[in-house]
């Protein structure tokens, strides 16, 4: 092995032979051996890992991962209308260049004497998202908005003293099993009915659920099917009068167009960050959000870290700082507000740049651009025999059900031959959601020409002439 | 060859300080950052604007109030504030002890951002994902090696996250068993990390904690009381953040073991024991490592991170979904876990992160773990030899014993003797462009102050840190106002944590600093303070410990 012939390697430089004698020499201890006296010999590991011999060469590494790698296939290298919670947007190189530099990435916890830059960017990133969506609070970002919808629903329920909460019964179920988990067993997940025919929720059965125990009704807009919840405001009205809170998930990527959810009753707002200036990098791209008005008893629930601004003993000096950290877990363990502890920080960094470089016109021309497209799609979409798209009846933003029941084929079927074709087909729902049979999720962002859109257009035909 | 390098005091350091506008301030009406493609006019032609689709109340009528700036001033902007920022590569970052911070290599860093790996969407056919599921099937492969676990999920996207997970097992276990009402307490000791006992209260257990001896450690006998029909489980750090390794540790595991308990294993401390012992063999159920620490994957400035949690095989049933499998067909995602705690984090967790990992683990082979873990326990202890050296430092409990990767050491009797707290210290030490940070929960360790080496810095760093504690120990000894009055050469002066903490004034947003600007007269605005009272402002971020 190269670090026993003494070569030494790259990341541990005191591996030389000489340097740790004159640190043991140091020490006072004859070998290194002797610093491990604390642990007895039945819990000693005395065998060989099973770990290949290591590649210390920096080009070999690269050639080795590399090599791995290229059995991907990227949605660079197809067309993809894959969305479900994870957006293949456009990456600004400036995200990149700034999201990426060494001085965010391998910074921590530092404080504002150290990480000074890191405390503006991130105050920066609550203060632009704040306006995005039209609140006066945006936390630190959590692991991703399955986290921030859970959260926000244990904040509901702090808050209210109240123990049941009410979802719709077609969101994500991947979210759906996140929320259950992490409410258990304190507080209640009810899901609720929705019309059939739209997916917007059964007011009926809410009106029916809610009650003195009810904490929190939750909704997204656009929802997870794509359509938009247009009854927001009732909803709102509904849940304010039974003395719950209203948390409502929405699309960052939207708000230049939509609504921001405070528009129609909204306390607290959650989701997720990827779409603005995040690579996918399978799913691994998240980062979550919640934000809410500035309300003391609602702002103290807050689990996250909150940076704000700040003086110093020089007049006129500017700097940064936690706020009222002693609601954390850091500060207090179990009877802090749940738990904080590393986030996706670096997330927040490459969506702080995003919004600056987006400002109100470039979020606009966004949201109009993806409305745009989307409803191109599906106007094409269902001009085919037997699709109908939008599956579900109502608006929608960026994505939207396909409902292939008539045509005769399976989704796995015609996803299957689409990707003969290099076309990534919208995510098949026919196990998830057994109601709505044959049909699949379609999304579209600004990476989809119109040219792709088409000869997906003429690719599809031609598999469902062919069936 | 005679070696050339030597450990200096940075005397004349003085980090960048660009007085940098906040980004609000930059606004400028009609400037922009960037332009958004247009949709091809063939799409324009058959849908219009978009709008006309949208119900009436759901279009937005009053644009966000996002600042408009041109490209440059924005890349300068934050340049500028990537300047005032240390991080790890340019800091001998060793002062953030239990965060582990490393080199983080930055061919790591470059694979991750390959588009092979970037531009994936996890909804794709496995069939276009072989590449990334063998990575992560690999993964799974050499921390069972490591900790001579059964089965990992990659799926926490932190540590903290990895304890939500075993917490959530052990509900599950319970609950499986029909023990799901009457198994209610989960136990863990004071320096386990603050998240064991937060998470296992987030659950609804009642956190029993085990307080230390004078050795600093839990003992089997008060865990023997504390155990019972109620136990669901415990969940510890080995060694804690005192270094301290619990020789009795398998002893601990049994008496959970034998109160019907199962025990996860907090390896936030590992680095220092791969390859020398295991999660298993002192018969944990469960343990999660850090990849974000241990193994070498960048913090982030707080995120993403990993935390992949392994268990044994009787619990494998329990992970999240989805489990990556391998059969003659190759990779693919396996979500059939009737048992399974369900969803935790949306995929398959911090994917890029493990890469990385992956990649660090490549790197360095069998032989090369362990040499992590054996160059930071060396350089732990020599720092501790010497930092035991300097005058008012000392390191609370077990004297004489050794540690493995981290000490909590204490300025108390610098403190009795000047007045000089370990936050002035840790102020003075960022003058020199290192950190120095006064350590989290709990409160126990007078004047507290944690260093964690790792492998990665040189003899010669880590005698500057060295020099850089004796110079301003001796300065708190002979010029105590100096380093009461610091920092000097920091980005910014001493922080006024009044502000934070009161509710008419926390500014926790652009919008939040206008409006209370004018309301509460928020000093961070530019011009005169209205407090500059140094009392007011050497308030320690980090407060008095709650009773307990």
């Amino acid at each position: 092995m190269p670090i026993q012939e003494g070569r030494g390697h790259p990341y541990i430089p005191n591996a030389v032979p000489a340097v740790k004698a004159e640190m043991l020499a140091a020490i006072g201890a004859r070998s290194i051996a002797e610093l491990y006296g604390d642990i007895p010999e039945s819990l000693r590991y005395r065998g060989t890992m099973k770990i290949p011999e290591a590649i210390d060469s920096e080009l070999l590494l690269r050639r080795h991962v590399e090599g791995i790698l290229a059995a991907n296939t990227s949605c660079d290298e197809a067309t993809s209308f894959l969305g479900g919670g994870c957006y293949n947007h456009y990456v600004p190189v400036i995200c990149d260049e700034i999201g990426r530099r060494s001085e965010f990435i391998t910074a921590y916890t530092g404080r504002a004497y150290e990480d000074f830059g890191r405390y503006q960017v991130i105050w920066e990133y609550q203060s632009l998202m704040a306006e995005l969506l039209d609140m006066d609070i945006c936390n630190v970002p959590t692991y991703d908005g399955f986290q921030a919808s859970c959260t926000s629903l244990r904040m509901a329920g702090r808050y209210t003293g109240r123990k049941q909460v009410v979802v719709p019964c077609n969101i994500s179920p991947d979210r759906l099993k996140a929320i259950r988990n992490y409410c258990e067993p304190v507080l209640a997940v009810e899901t609720l009915k929705a019309d059939p025919r739209s997916g917007r929720m059964d007011l009926t059965h809410l009106q029916a659920v809610l009650g003195p125990a009810t904490a929190a009704v939750y909704f997204e807009n656009p929802a997870y099917l794509g359509f938009l919840e247009s009854q927001g405001a009732r909803i709102a009205e509904m849940a304010h009068d039974a003395g719950a809170l209203v948390v409502v998930g929405a699309d960052p990527s939207s708000l230049g167009v939509l609504t921001p959810p405070s528009g129609y009753g909204a306390d607290l707002v959650c989701g997720d960050i990827q779409a603005l200036g995040n690579h996918m990098s399978l799913g691994g791209g998240m980062g979550g959000f919640i934000a809410s008005r500035d309300e003391e008893k609602l702002v103290m629930e807050y689990p996250s870290r909150l940076y704000g601004i700040t003086g110093t003993v020089e007049a006129g000096e500017r700097a940064f700082g936690e706020v009222a950290f002693e609601r954390t877990s850091l500060a207090r363990r179990e009877h802090g507000k749940e738990f904080v502890g590393t986030g996706a920080a670096s997330h927040a960094i490459a969506a702080c740049v995003y919004l600056a470089l987006m400002g109100p016109g470039g979020m606009r021309d966004l949201g109009l651009h993806l409305l745009q497209k989307a409803q191109y799609l599906a106007q094409r979409l269902s001009a085919l025999p037997g699709v109908r798209a939008p599956g579900l009846k109502g608006p929608f933003f960026k994505e939207f059900v396909v409902d292939f029941n008539a045509t005769g084929l399976a989704v796995a079927e015609i996803n299957q031959a689409l990707l003969r074709e290099r076309i990534f087909g919208g995510k098949d729902l026919s196990a998830d959601f057994p109601r709505l049979g044959q049909s699949a999720l379609y999304c579209v962002t600004e990476l989809v020409s119109q040219e792709e859109i088409d000869r997906f257009i003429k690719v599809l035909a031609g598999i469902l002439g062919g069936k | 060859m005679d070696t050339r390098r030597t450990a200096k005091v940075r005397n004349h350091f003085h980090q960048a300080k660009w007085d940098e506008e906040l980004l609000f301030e930059l606004h400028k009406p009609g400037e922009r950052g960037l332009v958004v493609a247009p949709v091809e006019p063939g799409i324009a032609a058959a849908v219009g604007d978009g709008l006309a689709a949208l119900p009436a109340g759901m279009v937005r009528q009053r644009p966000p109030a996002l600042p408009e700036i041109g490209q440059m001033r924005i890349v300068k902007h934050f340049m500028r504030l990537s300047q005032e920022n240390l991080g790890g590569d340019l800091n001998i970052d060793i002062g953030q002890g239990t965060c582990t911070v490393k080199y983080n290599p930055k061919v790591n860093d470059v694979l991750a951002g390959n588009a092979k790996l970037a531009q994936l969407h996890p909804l794709q056919d496995p069939r276009t994902l072989q590449g990334a599921l063998q990575v992560l099937h690999t993964l799974d492969l050499y921390l069972r090696e490591i900790s001579g676990m059964d089965r990992f999920s990659l799926q926490p996207a932190s540590g903290s996250a990895a304890i939500l997970n075993m917490v959530s097992i052990i509900q599950a276990y319970h609950k499986d068993r029909g023990e799901a009402g009457t198994r209610d307490e989960i136990i863990t000791t004071i320096f386990s990390h603050p998240s064991d006992a937060a998470v296992a209260a987030v659950k609804g257990f009642k956190v029993i904690t085990l307080m230390q001896n004078d050795d600093g450690l839990a003992t089997v006998e008060d865990l023997r009381k504390a155990v019972g029909p109620r136990t669901a489980g415990m969940l510890v750090t080995n060694p804690e953040d005192t270094g301290i390794f619990n020789p009795r540790i398998a002893e601990f595991v049994q008496v959970v073991h034998d109160a019907g308990g199962i025990c996860g294993y907090d390896q936030a401390n590992a680095n220092g024991l791969l390859g020398i012992t295991r999660a298993r063999s002192a018969g944990f159920d469960m343990c999660f490592f850090n990849l974000h620490k241990t193994f070498g994957t960048p913090h982030g400035s707080g995120g993403p991170g990993s935390g992949a949690l392994g268990v044994t095989g009787a619990l494998a049933g329990f992970l999240p979904v989805p489990l990556v499998e391998h059969d003659e067909r190759g990779y693919f995602l396996d979500t059939d876990l009737p048992k399974s705690i369900g969803k935790t984090r949306a995929f398959y967790g911090c994917v890029q992160v493990a890469l990385k990992a992956y990649a660090w683990i490549r790197a360095l082979g069998a032989e090369g773990l362990r040499e992590v873990a054996e160059v930071a326990v060396l350089n732990n202890n020599y720092l501790l030899e010497k930092i035991k050296r300097i005058r008012g430092a000392s390191a609370p409990f077990a004297p004489g014993r050794r540690r493995i990767e981290q000490v909590r050491y204490s300025w108390e009797q610098l403190f009795k003797d000047t007045g000089v707290t370990s936050e002035d210290i840790a102020l003075r030490v960022a003058d020199f462009g290192l950190h120095m940070w006064a350590s989290h929960h709990p409160f126990i360790v007078p004047q507290p102050f944690t260093i964690e080496p790792t492998e990665s810095y040189s003899k010669e760093e880590l005698d500057e840190y060295i020099g850089v504690l004796t110079q301003v120990a001796e300065e708190a000894y002979t010029h105590p106002e100096l380093v009461q009055t610091a920092p000097h050469r920091s980005v910014c002066h001493r922080i006024k944590h009044e502000d934070l903490d009161d509710p008419a004034r926390w500014a926790i947003t652009w919008r939040l600093f206008q409006r209370k600007q004018k309301v509460a007269g928020l000093s961070a605005a530019r011009g005169p303070l209205a407090d500059p009272s140094p009392q007011g402002c050497a308030r320690q971020g980090h407060r008095v410990p709650e009773g307990r």
